[in-house]
């Protein structure tokens, strides 16, 4: 595992987007099967620890993804879910889509990691539609319904400043009560019995300017054994 | 003797008439049956209810038959292509907008005589509450998706799911023999023996035509007995690059 915190900037208080995906990275363990959604997610298999063997599942049907093969040795046939040529890695299995969603849904995965639109501190997620936006949802609604760990990673306000950890959404929910981490630039929290719990400051960042910055209401625990 | 393979693509799908519904493989581009897409457009078909998990990136395969007009309703999950929302806004489509999953296992129920089915997938949000619009009239809904029964299981709520029984499939493999017998590659099978099962009548478009006996029988992903036509495909697809369209596919 590399060493995450390089001295930050003078400006920048935190983690950057690729620092929030290393630090999610460090916390997937070796046996690890994991799906990762656009946006910060996509970042982390980069920060992959290499003494562990992780396998990445896309839900359009693999499972032991690697990365993108090289120019001109793309197949067709070889996409992830953002519709991108992939390579795979030793070991790696094709199902079809009802036999992705069954892993998804039935729990077989260890960890979902996607990005969000908002977390509520009753841990509500929603992170598939912009009303007044065009409206997709993909394998989202299935991801959150049926993996046991659901690890959002995002950046802790809005463009506007605006807490993206909050009372309640106001976005429409992708689902209720299934959000169990939260890595943002400022801070890491777990869901503890239902109740989000601050367990990690990002370096330079306090308690206090945490606090400032999350509208939810959550519970501290920065005592340093988080796990 | 068993024939299924059809030289002629376009009298073969003659027997699909405007207003079916056809269940569809492919994910964006990847296994999606596009000669047999283009036959439809070809025919003139029109008033079309797909059952598919994408439009796509552009005006090829599903793009193609919303760009000519021919589509009623989408049911799927990541629909995507730009000109698609401005016929939905419009009025002109519909947009049936379930989970990728739900889409996947509702294939695969009406293609196993699995009626209906409850799943955790979407339940207690707006793909399920009713409040989602199918249909828009001058920029606003004009319909919506009917609420979807729900029921708690171990203190999980589940919705209900019917299960899909198209008029027609299509669907792409890699490998197909004259009884019907396919094999997909790599991520290309997503959703097509899935559609192909829930297909009353399912085209399925190969790129190689192999003897009897050539695909080993541990390594057939779907029995020809789920499939009705079998064709050639056209020229070999090529990659979608449109960065900016791929993704939020999580």
């Amino acid at each position: 595992m590399t060493e995450t915190q390089s001295a930050p900037s003078a400006q920048r208080v935190g983690w950057t987007r690729d620092q929030i995906a290393e630090r999610l990275a460090a916390d997937l363990e070796d046996g690890f099967f994991v799906n990762l959604g656009v946006g910060i997610p996509l970042a982390v298999p980069k920060y992959l620890p290499a003494d562990k063997e992780i396998f990445l599942h896309a839900e359009n049907g693999v499972l032991g993804m690697g990365p993108h093969p090289g120019p001109g040795k793309e197949d067709p046939d070889l996409t992830d879910a953002g519709k991108q040529p992939i390579s795979l890695v030793s070991g790696a299995a094709i199902v079809d889509s009802a036999t992705s969603f069954a892993i998804i849904r039935g729990g077989h995965l260890d960890v979902t990691v996607l990005g969000a639109l908002q977390v509520s501190q009753d841990a509500d997620l929603a992170n598939w539609y912009v009303p007044g936006r065009n409206p997709a949802v993909g394998g989202a609604m299935d991801l959150v319904a049926g993996t046991p760990e659901v690890w959002v990673c995002m950046e802790h306000v809005d463009r506007q400043g605006r807490s993206k950890i909050v009372t309640e959404c106001t976005m429409p929910l992708t689902g209720r009560r299934c959000v169990t981490r939260v890595y943002t630039d400022l801070a890491v929290f777990h869901v503890r019995e239902g109740r989000l719990v601050l367990v990690e400051c990002a370096p330079g960042v306090t308690p206090e300017r945490i606090r400032e910055a999350t509208e939810a209401a959550y519970d501290e625990d920065l005592g340093g054994d988080a796990a | 003797m068993i024939d299924k393979f059809r030289e002629d693509l376009l009298s073969a799908l003659e027997v699909i008439p405007d207003g079916a519904t056809i269940a569809v493989g492919g994910f964006g581009s990847s296994g999606r049956p596009d000669a047999l897409l283009d036959g439809l457009c070809e025919l003139g078909r029109r008033d079309l209810h797909v059952y598919v998990n994408n439009v796509g990136n552009d005006f090829s395969g599903i793009g193609r038959l919303l760009h000519e007009g021919r589509l009623r309703r989408f049911t799927g999950s990541f629909p995507v292509l730009p000109e698609f929302y401005e016929e939905y806004f419009k009025g002109k489509v519909e947009l049936d907008l379930i989970p990728q999953g739900t889409l996947a296992e509702r294939m695969r129920a009406g293609g196993a005589g699995i009626a209906a089915f409850f799943t955790p997938s979407g339940a207690g949000t707006m793909l399920s509450d009713g409040t989602f619009p199918l249909s828009y009239e001058d920029d606003r809904p004009a319909s919506y998706q009917p609420a979807k029964e729900t029921r708690e299981f171990d203190g999980v709520p589940h919705v209900l799911e019917y299960g899909i029984k198209a008029d027609f499939a299509l669907v792409k493999a890699h490998q197909g023999d004259r009884i019907g017998n396919l094999r997909f590659r790599l991520s290309a099978r997503n959703f097509n023996p899935l559609a192909a099962m829930a297909g009353r009548h399912t085209f399925a478009e190969v790129e190689e035509l192999v003897p009897v006996d050539a695909l080993a029988p541990d390594d057939i992903h779907l029995s020809g007995v789920f499939v009705n036509d079998v064709v050639l495909t056209k020229a070999p697809i090529t990659i979608p690059q449109q960065a900016g369209l791929a993704g939020r596919n999580s």
